[in-house]
């Protein structure tokens, strides 16, 4: 079995044509994909246990002549701040390194309940904070297309297992742009659907406005695929939204003619060479297709950096203030007062990235501040978001870059923690006004690094994005 | 900053936080540049239904139970999370 080249389709065919079994498929797949990890450090553990119980429902399944799930027998890999019951779920951190979660996350309940097999939990930043999967607890992870490089944050190990081979498809979470910049790095497809598109039940907040989980695939056809299982609305996550879940995969037509793009000049201006040209043939493979593309303005573009950073922190800064030593595993050893437990607790327990998060949160939440920075800030979010309103008035679709560089080399970011957040301006944006984005592969530079163009579009059309996303999958880059 | 945040810092930490966050507080403060004085706080992304819409029903269900939730705890003990001393007697 060549485990890299399967596919959803190849292993539903592979199981109905009784080429192998699915119990078969998971052994083979988590003893592939133990193998390689050490090359990438992807994974943070496995799931062999869980793993083969799902792959066995789906052999029983297969037995009786069921119909089976969309996602039947495939192996797929989890990102660490997505709670797995049973599955040891550390967000990347020192402080959950020994936790055991007591309940599932709803996607992973739906995409098991579609036959996927989960095989293990992927590395991340800590707390899903960071572009670079750099600032996890347990070692950064390599990019398999380079070996020396990042392959970007804060999802980068379930973009790597998809790059690499070693899953099939894989859950993210996207904050800021935490799927779709690792994508972009890795040369895979990387879904951030609308916000309450799927629920966040189980998703270790970070920052709850803007978090979302979202799929890894190496084809817009397997994302789809992947996202129709766990979209919908669920009752244990009031945010997340009564919109009806279309069957993605069936409006992959091609029909891209006459769909209007736009190219928002405030994000062309500064492009690096390479990442440009590459994304100026990406637009034209579109316009061959027939596509009508115009320049639109996102003329609050220049505030989103700061408006993002404002709002995450300071919802980062409550959501993680439960990490203080009583109910979540670690605990600083030797404190005399309740005080002093909590302080060394965190001070010992979260990395570098996470406490300069908190710290700045905290303080734009502060008495005194609260106004100039939070509310300020809230209201910015209001501008952004009708920037992209407005510019869907015009345009069905919005072509952007990603990133403003392709995969750095390990260590060469960590010491210019704003110089990171500015790299952020493409995907934050996208997060701050809640429409659904995905990067999509675009070509190597010359050096082989894979970039990733990005298509945004109105709230909860995913169909449209994945329409074009598959129409230009399918079309590759003018010579 | 730290303290209200509950985090224990060392002197070094201190020291490159330091750095790092006024260079990071000095971008944010282009926010003042931007007029805001008409627009409303935006708070929740998508909000087209009444308040109470996505509310479930008062209904209780099975909870996580005793046992459960205190699987995790760093130190547990006759049913609850145990802590160092808050009052002194």
């Amino acid at each position: 079995m060549d485990i890299p080249s399967l596919s959803i389709g190849r292993v539903r065919e592979g199981l109905l044509s009784r080429r192998f079994s699915a119990a078969e498929l998971a052994a083979e797949a988590l003893g592939y994909a133990q193998a390689e990890n050490p090359k990438t450090n992807a994974y943070l553990h496995f799931s062999p246990e869980r793993a083969l119980a799902a792959a066995k429902r789906v052999d029983e399944q297969i037995a009786r002549g069921e119909e089976l799930g969309p996602l039947a027998g495939v192996p797929v890999a989890v990102k660490d701040v997505i709670l797995t019951e049973g599955v040891r779920t550390t967000c990347g951190s020192k402080l959950l390194a020994d936790y055991i979660p007591p309940y599932d996350a709803t996607a992973v309940i739906r995409l098991e309940r579609a036959g996927g097999v989960i095989v293990g939990k992927t590395n991340c930043d800590e707390f899903a904070m960071g572009s670079s999967t750099e600032n996890s607890a347990f070692g950064p992870v390599r990019n398999p297309v380079a070996l020396d490089r990042v392959p970007g944050g804060s999802s980068g190990g379930s973009a790597a297992v998809v790059a690499q081979g070693t899953a099939v498809v894989a859950l993210g979470s996207d904050t800021g742009g935490s799927i779709r910049q690792p994508a972009s790095f890795c040369g895979v497809v990387g879904v951030t659907p609308t916000y309450g598109r799927v629920s966040r039940y189980g998703l270790t907040a970070f920052a709850s406005s803007l978090d979302h989980i979202g799929p890894f695939s190496r084809s817009v056809k397997d994302a789809a695929t992947l996202l129709g299982v766990i979209a919908g609305r669920d009752p244990h996550d009031s945010t997340s939204a009564d919109a009806p879940v279309p069957d993605y995969t069936a409006l992959l037509d091609g029909n891209v003619k006459g769909l209007k793009l736009g190219l928002p000049r405030e994000y062309l201006k500064d492009l690096m060479s390479e990442t440009g040209d590459l994304i100026s043939r990406g637009v034209k493979t579109l316009e061959s297709l027939g596509c009508e593309v115009r320049e639109i303005s996102l003329p609050s573009t220049d505030y989103a950096i700061a408006c993002y950073y404002i709002i995450c922190t300071a919802e980062a800064s409550s959501n993680l203030a439960r990490y203080d030593g009583v109910r979540y595993t670690f605990r600083s050893e030797a404190s005399d007062t309740l005080s002093d437990m909590y302080r060394n607790t965190r001070g010992e327990g979260f990395g570098a990235e996470c406490k300069r998060r908190i710290m700045l949160g905290t303080y734009v939440l502060s008495s005194g501040y609260y106004d100039a920075y939070y509310l300020k800030a809230q209201k910015v979010r209001a501008i952004v978001a009708r920037d992209f309103a407005n510019a869907f008035e015009e345009v069905d679709a919005i072509l952007a870059p990603v990133s403003p560089f392709p995969a750095f080399k390990l260590g060469e970011k960590v010491d210019d923690p704003l110089a990171m957040y500015l790299s952020d301006i493409y995907t934050i944006t996208g997060s701050l006004a809640g429409i659904p984005c995905m990067s999509v592969p675009c070509g190597t530079t010359a050096g082989g690094l894979p970039v990733g163009m990005q298509i945004l579009t109105r709230h909860f059309d995913e169909t449209t994005m994945f329409r074009l996303a598959d129409a230009f999958e399918r079309a590759g880059l003018p010579a | 900053m730290a303290g209200l945040a509950n985090l224990k810092l060392t002197d070094a930490e201190v020291v490159r936080f330091q750095a790092d966050l006024d260079g990071i507080l000095e971008h944010i403060g282009k926010l003042n540049e931007i007029d805001t004085s008409n627009i409303a706080p935006m708070a929740q992304v998508l909000y087209e239904a009444e308040e109470t819409a996505t509310l479930r029903a008062d209904v209780p269900a099975p909870p996580l139970g005793n046992q459960a939730a205190l699987a995790n705890a760093a130190q547990p003990g006759a049913g609850y999370f145990k802590v160092p001393i808050v009052i002194e007697r």
